[in-house]
């Protein structure tokens, strides 16, 4: 009785560990099931590489698309790359554990900000500086990048802080004992050894920045034309998505799900790459 | 020596400056917020019907606790009992296990767009639900099932071997023993977990407006569409012309994230602090 019992529950609880699988399958196979007779039609090489997107003309090409979202996460990646690497050797190397303490929720908090929130904070803020001061539109790639690098700092930081905690202390003492400064034990030894994990940490924050949709709809323009200039408007993947879902039918909206089709390959490549990184800077 | 110095300087400068830009960005953000929306946070904005001469955010407010309790209802079980698997009853170094961790990895790792695309054409079309609160509780289950089976499973693990082994030692089945010593002490860390993915789903937008739509008054039902407070506050802007009462609808986001991050911290330290004491 009790064994049956026992026995039972085992299997429930196998049947509901494998929902996370079924829903990664169930994930791909819609979203690809849904693109990939389009893609057919319209031929894969067209649809990424022409770089005219009209689709009441019935031409869809998503080039523009493409470098707009690489411009975008580069650009997240130089503001919140820096900043987000140099916070999380702050908080190794200088901040008292009690310090520590309160800054961590604080990241935390810079993590749970809505995206809207970040959105609305460019467009109200960031883009009308840039307008006055540096010309163009204002809601720009520069606004984009702006916000998008704030918004990967937690990532970035809190991730290379772990790896940069992980580096043995008899690493940096032997550092000191050798003559070095505080400052070159830190960019000598500790940042080279924990360079793995740092760079997991990067390429984490732009598979995040890459995937950002709302925030980068509001500040970006969202014209969907070849990117020119970092002071001029882009539409990412993702806003293509968002933009035109709501009024699009048969084969436009077909594009525009073979477009997260196209986001989703560049996302499940970034987090692999992440992963490898981030397995190898275990070893 | 010399230009080591210099060099030491010129590093220390630089990751002073960046923490501190960091710092100020945050502050910045929260007070500027507060600043510009505590003065439109009018009780006019907390009545029962949205109109457009009042934008009212009561009824979004309504159905993002709505889709909070419905995806939780959802996902913290599957999630919880699928941890409750992985640590307790698969083996360790099981291959299953391992295959698990990486779906579940792979999952928190897609873009909430992503799995708006995929609710939409599941749920709202495939399965014939329309805009409604069921199919974005349902999008949303799936993108927070990671985040509380990775929580739950940290949580669990935590829990010393020797608890395990004191009840078995009793007589204590498996299902005693898991359900009756471990998970309760691992309670504090699962809940910090849920706590978590509530932040997620207040916050999220992309997932939402084409599973749960942008209708936005209280509706009648599960299977009527309802705006979520991050979906109204993008609406506003979609619209136009109420920067006043964004504002105030930032305010009352950021409050309620503000509270989730202090229940969430206050619960995990409680949490390690039982733990050092025992």
């Amino acid at each position: 009785m009790e064994q049956a019992r026992e026995t039972w529950i085992r299997r429930t609880l196998l049947a509901l560990a494998f929902t996370a699988l079924a829903s990664l399958l169930l994930i791909a196979v819609f979203i690809i099931q849904e693109g990939a007779p389009f893609l057919a039609r319209i031929g894969i090489r067209d649809f990424l590489f022409a770089s005219d997107w009209n689709p009441q003309a019935g031409r869809f090409g998503i080039r523009p698309m493409i470098a707009a979202s690489l411009w975008v996460t580069v650009g997240a990646m130089l503001v919140g790359g820096p900043m987000g690497i140099a916070g999380a050797i702050f908080l190794n190397e200088f901040v008292p554990v009690g310090v520590m303490r309160t800054v961590k929720p604080m990241i935390e908090l810079l993590a749970g900000i809505p995206s809207v929130v970040y959105g609305f904070l460019g467009v109200m803020v960031v883009a009308p500086l840039i307008r006055t001061h540096l010309g163009g539109p204002g809601l720009s790639v520069l606004a984009a990048a702006l916000i998008l690098g704030i918004m990967i700092l937690p990532t970035v930081i809190s991730i290379a802080t772990d790896a940069i905690a992980s580096v043995p202390p008899s690493y940096r003492e032997g550092a000191l004992a050798l003559g070095a400064t505080r400052w070159q034990s830190v960019s000598m030894v500790t940042l080279r050894a924990a360079r793995s994990g740092i760079v997991a940490g990067v390429i984490l924050g732009m598979g995040r920045a890459l995937g950002e949709t709302m925030a980068v709809i509001m500040v970006a323009g969202n014209q969907a034309v070849m990117p020119t200039g970092v002071l001029k408007g882009l539409r990412t993947l993702t806003a293509n998505i968002v933009i035109e879902m709501g009024y699009s039918a048969d084969l436009h909206r077909e594009a525009l799900i073979a477009t997260g089709v196209v986001l989703f390959v560049f996302i499940l490549m970034i987090n692999l790459t992440f992963s490898l990184v981030q397995r190898r800077s275990r070893i | 020596m010399k230009s080591g110095k210099a060099q030491s300087a010129v590093l220390k400068t630089l990751v002073c400056s960046s923490a501190a830009a960091t710092v100020a960005v945050l502050v910045f953000i929260v007070v500027y917020i507060l600043f510009k929306g505590l003065p439109h946070l009018s009780p006019k904005l907390f009545s029962l019907h949205y109109s457009s001469d009042n934008v009212s955010m009561l009824p979004a407010m309504v159905n993002t606790v709505s889709i909070v309790l419905l995806s939780l209802l959802i996902a913290a079980p599957v999630g919880i009992f699928s941890a409750i698997f992985l640590v307790e009853y698969a083996g360790r170094g099981n291959r299953f296990v391992s295959v698990i961790r990486t779906t579940a990895e792979t999952l928190a790792g897609i873009p909430s767009i992503v799995y708006g695309l995929f609710g939409y054409l599941l749920f709202v079309v495939a399965l014939g639900w329309g805009y409604s609160l069921i199919a974005g509780a349902a999008t949303l289950a799936i993108m927070i099932l990671p985040v509380i089976m990775r929580t739950t499973e940290e949580a669990l693990k935590a829990v010393p071997d020797i608890y395990r082994e004191g009840s078995f030692g009793l007589g204590a089945g498996k299902l005693r023993t898991v359900f009756k010593i471990v998970l309760p002490s691992a309670v504090p860390g699962i809940l910090a977990g849920v706590v978590l993915s509530v932040g997620r789903i207040v916050g999220e937008t992309a997932a939402l407006i084409y599973t749960a739509g942008t209708v936005a008054q209280i509706p009648s039902g599960l299977t009527e569409s309802g705006r979520t407070m991050s979906v109204h506050m993008f609406s506003l802007w979609k619209e136009g012309f109420n920067a006043d009462e964004s504002y105030a609808t930032a305010v009352m986001l950021l409050i309620i994230v503000i509270g989730l991050n202090t229940l969430s911290t206050y619960i995990a330290r409680k949490f390690t602090k039982g733990k050092t004491d025992g």
